[in-house]
């Protein structure tokens, strides 16, 4: 299991790394879905099934497709001017470190030590409340009865933005008012 | 421990081997059946020179390609040229992977053999998801061109390949929650268990998942993609011999899955009609004529084969009836008609299945 992990986190960061290196949107496109699978991957060792599939249907199959539909229309030219700037390039490292750093005291913080698969019987203490299934009920019914019950009001907050976002995205498309 | 591990990977190795070899070898059958068919629909003969009526036409159209000149355009992105028909091929041969071709295994030498690769829980969801990925071959092969027209074939085919997944996916929930589960073998053993097709509760969800699957396999009449007359050959216009080829298998890879899909979602997968009759029990005639185990296995293996085909067929037919769409009229069907009523079987299924009492 260890070798596996290191193998797909490998692949992700040095994936992660070719999306913002290459000059060429589209190839950083295409490095981005390589990413996407390796996490998939990661989450399908925290027996996550579900999230897996929903990443790579919606992140892979659907908003990287639009990504690239985007690029193509605009048609972007070759970044290169942007990478060589020294100006940009010491910010970017700077806001990366920073990051890096934040992320870390974040882990700190909260008094994780290390990644440990989730145990069989259930969710974590923090997720599953009394009563609620457990993971070997398999995850669609957990995901389902939990967003149903627990988060019923978050999970119907989450749809009104998205559909004020289609509202609005109507609103500019249409030409006149 | 190690010989018992060791089998087990040689066992899907060899399950692997037989489902892609499968998958590989009714490609050229499924083309040769459509040009035969669409020849009669249109009242022509089809190919009928290379070997008894035809039969080796495609087969000598497959080893035309192999032979023929690779050509990359010079001004090509080369490696995302050589990489997108792969990237179109592997999610297609890939979602196999969980489609059951039988109800009962098989025992060989001591060892169970099922008649699928692998059985996941969530099986329907590993299909959508990995065949979502294969749009990236066409819209990739369309833009490494560089060629203006399959710039557009591609533009158009990402275009439509992300609204009718919408429509897809959603008409397949009214399926699952009549299964209550998203395991291609659970849904089966569901409706063995409600001694009914799925079909036949979920007429509507059956007819949009179909339409949006023969858009998402950009076939005729949604062929936007490739619709010669405007766009040459659309996003394969460049590629040409076995690169071709490749986006040629992939699409009836494709096909296939997609009547395995509502096959097994929607009409019983190895089920016989009507499983609960009994004594309709002489149509599965494999377990009279075979013996032991494998009476069943090719009973069930039958069943599938004869409700893909019958799909294949339906796709065929639309093809040699129903003129191109146009641009507007493709996105207004799915934005507009699909889409709204795949949300309301959601909904009256829900309720019909409450009103049932079946919301377990």
């Amino acid at each position: 299991m260890p070798l596996i992990f290191y193998m797909l986190a490998l692949v992700a960061v040095v994936s992660a790394l070719m999306v913002v290196t290459r000059p060429n949107a589209v190839h950083s496109a295409m490095w981005l879905v390589l990413t996407f699978f390796a996490v998939a991957g990661l989450y399908i060792l925290q027996g996550a099934e579900y999230i897996a599939a929903v990443q790579v249907l919606v992140y892979a199959g659907g908003i990287m497709v639009l990504f690239l539909f985007v690029i193509m229309l605009v048609n972007l030219e070759q970044v290169d001017g942007f990478v060589r700037s020294r100006m940009r390039l010491s910010g970017a490292v700077v806001l990366a470190g920073l990051m890096l750093v934040s992320v870390g005291a974040a882990f700190r913080l909260a008094g994780v030590t290390q990644v440990v698969p989730l145990p069989d019987g259930g969710l974590p203490g923090s997720l599953a409340g009394p009563g609620e299934p457990s993971l070997a009920a398999g995850n669609l019914e957990v995901v389902g009865t939990i967003l149903l019950t627990s988060y019923l009001l978050p999970f119907e907050l989450v749809s009104v933005v998205l559909l004020v976002a289609v509202v609005g995205a109507i609103v500019l498309a249409r030409r006149e008012a | 421990m190690e010989t018992q591990m060791f089998i087990t990977i040689l066992i899907s190795v060899v399950q692997i081997s037989i489902v892609l070899s499968l998958v590989a070898l009714s490609v050229p059958l499924l083309i040769l059946m459509e040009r035969k068919v669409i020849g009669f629909m249109q009242s022509r003969i089809g190919p009928k020179r290379v070997g008894p009526s035809g039969m080796l036409q495609t087969i000598a159209d497959g080893l035309k390609l192999l032979l023929k000149e690779d050509i990359i355009p010079d001004r090509a992105d080369k490696w995302v040229f050589r990489l997108a028909p792969m990237i179109v091929l592997v999610p297609a041969f890939v979602a196999f992977a969980v489609v059951p071709f039988s109800g009962t295994g098989l025992n060989v030498f001591g060892q169970r053999i099922t008649p699928w690769v692998t059985d996941l829980n969530i099986g329907i969801l590993f299909i959508i998801a990995i065949s979502s990925v294969g749009v990236f071959g066409i819209i990739l092969g369309g833009w490494a061109s560089n060629s203006k027209y399959p710039l557009l074939g591609a533009l158009r085919s990402a275009a439509q390949m992300v609204s009718y997944e919408v429509p897809l996916g959603l008409a397949l929930v009214g399926g699952l929650m009549w299964a209550g589960t998203a395991s291609m073998v659970g849904i089966v053993e569901a409706q063995r268990e409600a001694h009914l097709w799925f079909f036949i509760p979920q007429v509507v969800g059956t007819v949009i998942y179909f339409m949006a699957g023969v858009a998402e396999t950009n076939r005729a009449p949604f062929d936007l993609a490739e619709a010669e007359t405007e766009l040459v050959s659309g996003f394969h216009t460049e590629y040409s011999g076995m690169r071709f080829g490749l986006y040629f298998i992939a699409e009836y890879a494709n096909m296939l899955i997609v009547a395995a899909v509502a096959t097994t979602m929607f009409f019983g997968g190895w089920l016989r009609p009507f499983p609960n009759v009994s004594w309709l029990a002489f149509l599965d005639i494999f377990n009279f004529i075979l013996p032991g185990q494998w009476g069943p296995f090719m009973s069930g293996l039958m069943w599938v084969i004869i409700k893909v085909s019958c799909f294949i067929f339906l796709y065929y037919w639309i093809r040699a009836t129903f003129p191109r769409y146009r641009y507007d009229q493709l996105m207004s069907i799915g934005w507009k008609w699909l889409l709204p009523l795949a949300l309301a079987n959601i909904m009256g299924t829900g309720a019909l299945l409450l009103w049932l009492g079946q919301t377990g």
